[in-house]
C-alpha cells in the first residue's frame, strides 16, 4: 500500500463537537490511508465516530484538526468523485426512483436524453426497472437501498463512501446485497469506505477491515484480508472466514481488555 | 428551540401526515404495487361509502332534532321558514351579492396573507438572522385576536374594504407563516446533505429539497389559515360594510330576523367548507409522496 499514492488519506484527523460548555472528542487523531481500487471497511460500536469520518471525507464536516486527501487534494466540500450512501437511503420522498436517480445528473448539467439513458442504466443495473416511476414510499427496505445506490452511481464517483447502507435490511436481504455490491465492485473496483456494526458483513466485504473505538474515537485495530480470497458462500462458511471474523469480534468487543496490548504508541485515556 | 416551534405543534396546528380531519380516512394509503392494490381499493370504496351514508344520516338526524326543537317552542326558525328565506334572499340578488362581497374579501385577505407568509415563513427558517428579527412581531402579533386589531385598522385606513381585508389578510398570513417557518426547520438534514454529495448548490437545495419538504406543512397552515380568514370576516363585516353575508346577518339581528340569520350561517358554512374541500384536494395530490400511517 505504501508504494502506491492513497486515494484516500486521513491523516491525524480530531474532530470535536461542542457539546454544551464542554468539548466532545468523536475522533482522536485518526489516520487510515485508503489505496486506489481498495475496499475498506470500518466496524465498531455505536457512537465510535464512524458517521463522523465518514461525513468528513464527504465533504459534510470539516475536521478540528488534521487533514482529509482525497487524490492528494483537501477535502474542501462534497465533489462529484465521491458518492455518498447514507445511513437512512436519504431518497428524495417526492421524487419517484427515476427521478432520484436523475437528481445528481441534473444538478451536474447532464442533458436530458443522456440523463434518461444513465438513470435507465442504473436502474437496470440494482435490479428497479419495474419500479422506475414508484415512489420510494411504496418500497421495501431493500429496494430504497438499491435505489440510493443507483442514485449514488449515476454520477460515476471514483470513490463510494457508505454508512451501514445494509444496516436496516433482514439478514436475506442483507446478504444479497452484499454479493451484488461485491459483483459490481469487482467489475468496476472503485475504491469503497464501507461502515457497518456488523462483524460478518465487515469481514466478507473487505480488504482491509478498519476496527475502531469510541471515547474517544480513534481507530483501534487493522486487520488484512488475503487479497487472492475469492468472496463467496464458500468463504463465507470457510475456517478463515471464521478465523478472521474471531479475530475481528473480539477487537471490537473486547476492546477494554486488549487495549494496553494492541495500541502500542499511543495510551488509552480515560475520558 | 423557541416558543415558535412549541405552539406551532398544538392542537391548532395538525402537523402534516396527522390527519387533522374527520373525513381523512379517505386518504391515499399508497398507491401499492400488486395484488393487494385491489382488495385495498375495494375496503377503501367500501368504508367511503358507508362513511358518506353516516354522514348522511347525521346530516337528518340534525336537522330533525333542529326541527322539533324549533317547534317545541325554542326561539328557533323551522327549517321550512330557513328554506324559504333563502329561496327569498337568493330571488331578489341579495344572498348572491352578499356572499360574493364575502368570498372576495376572503379570497383577498387570504390570498395576500398565504402569498406573504410562505415567504417570509421560508426566509426564517433558512436565515437565522431573519429569524431573529421577524420572530418577535410574529410572536406578538399572536397574541392579539386579530378583531382587536380592529378599532385600529379603522383608525388608520378608513372605513372601506382595506380594513376588513386587512385583519383577514393578518389572520391568514400568522397562521400561514408559522407553519412554513416550522416545514422549513424541520427538513431532514440528511436530505439536504444528500443534494449537497450530489452536486446541489443552496438555490438547488432551496428550490429541490426544501420547498418540497415544506409543502405538507405550508398547506395544513394555508387550512388553518382559511378557517382564521373565515372567522375573522363576520366581525370585520362590522366596520360599517354595505353588503356581506356577516353584515347580512348582523342587520338581520336588528329586526330578530331570525331565518335571515340562519340563512347567513349556513351560507358562511357551506362557502367555508367548499373552500376548505378545495384545499384539502390540492393537500392530497401536492403531498401523495408523503408516508402515512
Ligand atoms: N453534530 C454533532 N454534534 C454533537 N455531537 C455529535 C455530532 N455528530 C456526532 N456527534 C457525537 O459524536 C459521536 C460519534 O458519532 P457518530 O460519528 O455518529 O458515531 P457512529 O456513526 O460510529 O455511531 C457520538 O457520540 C455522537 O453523539
Ligand atoms: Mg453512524
Amino acid at each position: 500500500m505504501t508504494s502506491k499514492p492513497a486515494k484516500i488519506s486521513v491523516q491525524g484527523v480530531t474532530k470535536t463537537f461542542a457539546l454544551g460548555r464542554e468539548a466532545f472528542t468523536a475522533l482522536d487523531d485518526v489516520s487510515i490511508d485508503i489505496a486506489d481500487h481498495e475496499f475498506v471497511t470500518v466496524v465498531g460500536p455505536s457512537g465510535c465516530g464512524k458517521s463522523t469520518l465518514m461525513n468528513i471525507l464527504a465533504g459534510l464536516e470539516t475536521p478540528t484538526s488534521g487533514r482529509a486527501l482525497v487524490d492528494g487534494v483537501p477535502v474542501s466540500g462534497p465533489g462529484p468523485e465521491r458518492g455518498v450512501i447514507f445511513q437512512q437511503y436519504a431518497l428524495f420522498p417526492w421524487l419517484t426512483v427515476r427521478q432520484n436517480v436523475e437528481f445528481g445528473l441534473r444538478t451536474t448539467g447532464v442533458p436530458k436524453q443522456e440523463r434518461r439513458a444513465r438513470a435507465e442504466h442504473f436502474i437496470e443495473l440494482v435490479g428497479l426497472e419495474a419500479f422506475a416511476d414508484a415512489l420510494p414510499k411504496t418500497l421495501s427496505g431493500g429496494m430504497r437501498q438499491r435505489c440510493a445506490i443507483a442514485r449514488a452511481y449515476s454520477v460515476d464517483p471514483s470513490i463510494l463512501l457508505m454508512d451501514e447502507p445494509f444496516g436496516a435490511l433482514d439478514a436475506l436481504t442483507r446478504v444479497k446485497l452484499q454479493e451484488q455490491l461485491l459483483r459490481t465492485w469487482s467489475r468496476d473496483r472503485r475504491t469503497v469506505l464501507f461502515i457497518t456494526h456488523d462483524v460478518d458483513e465487515a469481514v466478507f466485504l473487505a480488504n482491509r477491515v478498519v476496527v475502531m473505538a469510541a471515547r474517544p474515537g480513534r481507530v483501534y485495530d487493522v486487520v488484512e484480508v488475503d487479497p487472492a480470497v475469492v468472496r463467496d458462500e464458500a468463504f463465507r462458511l470457510s475456517p478463515e472466514f471464521a478465523a478472521l471474523r474471531n479475530r475481528v469480534w473480539r477487537s471490537v468487543y473486547h476492546q477494554e481488555g486488549r487495549t494496553a496490548a494492541l495500541s502500542g504508541s499511543r495510551t488509552d485515556t480515560p475520558s | 428551540m423557541s416558543v415558535l416551534d412549541k405552539r406551532g405543534a398544538g392542537p391548532g396546528h395538525p402537523l402534516p401526515g396527522q390527519s387533522s380531519d374527520a373525513l381523512d380516512d379517505t386518504a391515499p394509503g399508497g398507491t401499492g404495487q400488486g395484488a393487494g392494490r385491489t382488495t385495498r381499493t375495494r375496503q377503501r370504496t367500501g368504508r367511503r361509502g358507508l362513511t358518506l351514508a353516516l354522514n348522511a344520516v347525521s346530516v337528518a338526524l340534525g336537522i330533525a332534532v333542529w326541527w322539533l326543537l324549533a317547534s317545541a317552542g325554542f326561539k328557533l326558525p323551522t327549517p321550512p321558514e330557513v328554506v324559504s328565506r333563502a329561496r327569498t334572499l337568493i330571488g331578489d340578488g341579495t344572498l348572491g351579492t352578499d356572499a360574493l362581497a364575502s368570498l372576495t374579501r376572503v379570497l383577498i385577505g387570504f390570498a395576500l396573507g398565504t402569498a406573504v407568509a410562505i415567504p417570509v415563513g421560508f426566509l426564517m427558517g433558512w436565515y437565522g438572522i431573519l429569524r431573529g428579527l421577524i420572530e418577535p412581531w410574529i410572536q406578538f402579533f399572536r397574541t392579539i385576536p386579530p378583531l382587536a386589531i380592529l378599532p385600529l385598522a379603522v383608525v388608520a385606513m378608513g372605513i372601506d374594504e382595506t380594513p376588513k381585508i386587512f385583519v383577514i389578510f393578518l389572520a391568514a398570513f400568522l397562521a400561514c407563516v408559522i407553519s412554513t417557518f416550522q416545514g422549513v426547520v424541520s427538513v431532514d438534514r440528511t436530505l439536504i446533505n444528500a443534494a449537497r454529495v450530489l452536486g446541489a448548490k443552496d438555490l438547488t437545495i432551496f428550490a429541490r429539497v426544501v420547498v418540497p419538504a415544506s409543502t405538507p406543512f405550508i398547506l395544513v397552515g394555508m387550512r388553518v389559515g382559511l378557517g382564521s380568514a373565515w372567522a375573522t370576516l363576520v366581525a370585520a363585516e362590522l366596520i360599517a360594510a354595505q353588503e356581506g353575508l356577516g353584515y347580512r346577518m348582523q342587520n338581520a339581528q336588528l329586526y330578530y330576523d331570525l331565518p335571515t340569520i340562519f340563512v347567513g350561517l349556513i351560507s358562511i358554512g357551506i362557502l367555508g367548507l367548499l373552500m376548505d374541500r378545495i384545499l384539502l384536494l390540492a393537500e392530497r395530490r401536492l403531498t401523495r409522496w408523503q408516508e402515512r400511517r
